[in-house]
């Protein structure tokens, strides 16, 4: 990498050492969260494999401490809307994977009938607000939902997920912009995977530290290892109270890696990164990292770690069965929730 | 029943939908401070405050999709184009998330959002300034389109574009805003959108025209009169949904049509209502239909080019006269 790089915020820094400031449960739910958001994408792309999910399926694979760190700190009411990367997002958020599974199936009990599929998960029951599949599109969407929070006079939060291929898109400098002059209650969580599709953040950012960008529009902004669900946590804590309390944004840079290409079309994700930095970030596996963290400073035992793997996999597999029985929808939706009627 | 202009009505109807409803807010540039580049929104900032009348900066994407995401979460956003030429810039707001969300989520999130604004042949602002941008709404599912040609038609069309529960393209005109007409007081005075309208009866020959257009077709009405010949004149005032059984009653009754637009033609508005008419009543025309177009070509800034480029009043009695005699069994 040209540009000197700034180091991330890491938990173990930011706690001094080993200990760990959570309890049992929080580290229990935190390893859930990653462990059922890689099964279910594990499942999806063996369903992919065999035809039975369509068109196209991104996995985020690598990247699961982000949408459980980020979660974990965020009230049921709270907002979050993301990417086509969002399964995991989605997941979290407390959508019920059977639900989910049945949209990537294209089958009619899914989250949006079948109308969707894995680039637009909706789950209106859980306010998380989409996946949208125009690369910076979204990032207006989230500063126009902190806008209706502040004018209803709530104090709810709106987090906004997107990836480094977004920064490059005007939408991104409008919607950080507007944020901060009008100081909307929004967290814009940038997943930096350092590729946008093949584009690596070299070739395509003037600035590489995509962080910075908030200094420019004068927000709280930092850079967080992405691999790490307790920094995540840490930091993105920090910046929903201050979207809270004092309704003010924030740029949160997770710094990330996708295991996977960049869809299941692109399945090695080889051609424009070496196999040798694939296999040297897959050695900073966020579930197996904080795995070994919470199992040496006691928080769970190996016994809690396969329940939670049994637990999770039973989870997936009656999603996928259930995504196998539910049927197609019916012709007539065709021309079903196309207009409102009033 | 007061008579007030086009944009003095457009204004009752901001006032009136704000005062019944909280959830309605304006957003746009100069909306507030400088109470609108046309003045449509004059006095709205006094009276509602900044928080319901935002001024924006200039990034159409980014107020636009606020707006989009402000609908999405309960609230009725009244988004402000200067002018319709600058919604390009959120083309894909509009195309790719209002009109979307709806289906994409299976019934999830609705999006009760108006973006208004002035579009069309204006006077000498040349090729960027100057253009009808209903065809690159239309042709979406998802939105409606509405094209007020009279101020009653831009009250109550746009309050009910306020009240509906979708994405609503609201296309009003430089040239009409000082238009003077009779319009109700009633706060419940609304027009449904997808109504069309007979703004003159007539025998021979049925003329399509909205805005601008349709007074051209007057003034060729008076003309024709003249020879005897009588048209009568339908405004479709929402392009989507198309009242297509008034337009084609119509038809049925004088068995000939001339369908006139400001727009450039090829697959324009007037491709589309040809085609349905010929669909829905082939075998009561008497004579081929025909078309009244802009030319194509981006508009010119010359005024004599400018006028050779708009459809004019000569054009349209020509082509009913076309249609008049032609004989087309």
């Amino acid at each position: 990498m040209a540009q000197k790089t700034t180091t991330p915020r890491t938990a173990s820094k930011a706690n001094g050492g080993p200990s760990l400031d959570i309890d049992a449960e929080l580290a229990r739910k935190l390893l859930t969260d990653m462990m059922l958001i890689r099964r279910f994408e594990e499942k999806a792309a063996e369903a992919y494999a065999l035809g039975k999910i369509g068109g196209f399926l991104h996995l985020s694979i690598g990247e699961e401490a982000v949408a459980a760190g980020v979660t974990s700190v965020l009230r049921t009411e709270d907002y979050a809307i993301s990417t086509y990367r969002e399964h995991g997002h989605c997941l979290v958020k407390g959508s019920d994977p059977r639900r989910m599974m049945a949209e990537l199936f294209g089958r009619r009990d899914g989250l949006s009938k079948g109308k969707g599929g894995s680039m637009h998960l909706f789950d209106k029951s859980v306010n998380f607000l989409g996946g949208h599949a125009i690369v910076g599109a979204h990032l207006p969407l989230a500063a126009g939902v902190g806008f209706a929070i502040k004018y209803q006079g709530g104090d709810e939060v709106c987090v906004c997920y997107f990836g480094d291929g977004a920064v490059p898109e005007g939408e991104f400098h409008e919607a950080l912009n507007l944020s901060a002059l009008w100081k909307l209650p929004v967290v814009y969580v940038c997943e930096n995977n350092r590729y946008a599709m093949g584009t690596s953040l070299e070739r395509a950012l003037a600035q590489t530290e995509i962080w910075k960008f908030g200094q420019v529009y004068n927000i709280p902004c930092e850079p967080v290892d992405g691999m790490d669900v307790l920094a995540v946590r840490e930091v993105i804590a920090r910046a929903v109270d201050r979207a809270r309390a004092e309704k003010t944004p924030s740029l949160i840079e997770a710094r990330t890696y996708r295991f996977r290409g960049h869809s299941m079309r692109d399945p090695a994700g080889a051609v424009y990164r070496t196999k040798e930095e694939v296999e040297r970030e897959k050695q900073r596996d966020p579930i197996v990292l904080f795995r070994e963290r919470v199992l040496a400073a006691g928080l769970v035992t190996e016994a809690d770690v396969r329940t939670i793997e049994k637990d999770v996999n039973d989870l997936i597999d009656d999603a996928v069965a259930f995504a196998e029985a539910s049927p197609e929808p019916p012709p007539e939706w065709l021309l079903t929730d196309i207009f409102k009627e009033s | 029943m007061a008579v007030i202009t086009y944009r003095e009505a457009l204004n009752q109807a901001l006032r009136e939908e704000m005062k019944r409803d909280p959830r309605v807010f304006l957003i746009g540039e100069e909306i507030g401070l400088y109470e609108g580049a046309y003045k449509v929104t004059q006095g709205l900032l006094k009276e509602f405050g900044p928080t319901r009348v935002v001024d924006t900066p200039i990034a159409e994407s980014g107020f636009t999709g606020v707006g989009i995401g402000a609908a999405m979460v309960g609230l009725r956003p009244v988004v402000e184009m200067m002018t319709f030429n600058f919604a390009l810039l959120a083309l894909d707001q509009i195309v790719n998330s209002a009109a979307k969300l709806y289906y994409m989520s299976g019934g999830q999130y609705n999006v009760p959002l108006v973006i208004r604004g002035p579009g069309g042949p204006a006077h000498q602002l040349a090729a960027q300034h100057s253009q009808s941008m209903e065809t690159y709404f239309y042709h979406v599912p998802g939105l409606k389109v509405v094209r007020p040609s009279t101020p009653a038609d831009a009250k109550g069309l746009l309050k009910s574009a306020i009240r509906d529960d979708n994405p609503v393209i609201f296309i009003e005109s430089e040239t009409l805003y000082a238009l003077k007409g009779e319009v109700p007081d009633d706060p419940d005075f609304i027009i449904p959108l997808g109504e069309a309208v007979v703004r003159r009866e007539g025998r021979d020959a049925t003329v399509v025209a909205y805005m601008g257009m349709m007074y051209r077709a007057m003034e060729a009405a008076e003309e024709l009169e003249k020879e005897g010949i009588s048209i009568e004149i339908v405004d479709p005032r929402t392009l989507r949904p198309m009242d297509t059984a008034t337009i084609v009653g119509s038809v049925r009754k004088t068995h000939r049509a001339v369908v006139v637009e400001a727009g450039a033609g090829f697959a324009g508005m007037g491709s589309e209502i040809a085609a349905f008419i010929t669909e829905q009543a082939f075998d009561d025309l008497d004579a081929p239909i025909e078309r009244v177009t802009g030319a194509s070509a981006p508009m010119p800034y010359a005024r004599n080019l400018e006028k050779a480029k708009t459809p004019s009043k000569e054009k349209i009695v020509e082509a009913v006269r076309r249609v008049c005699y032609a004989n087309g069994s």
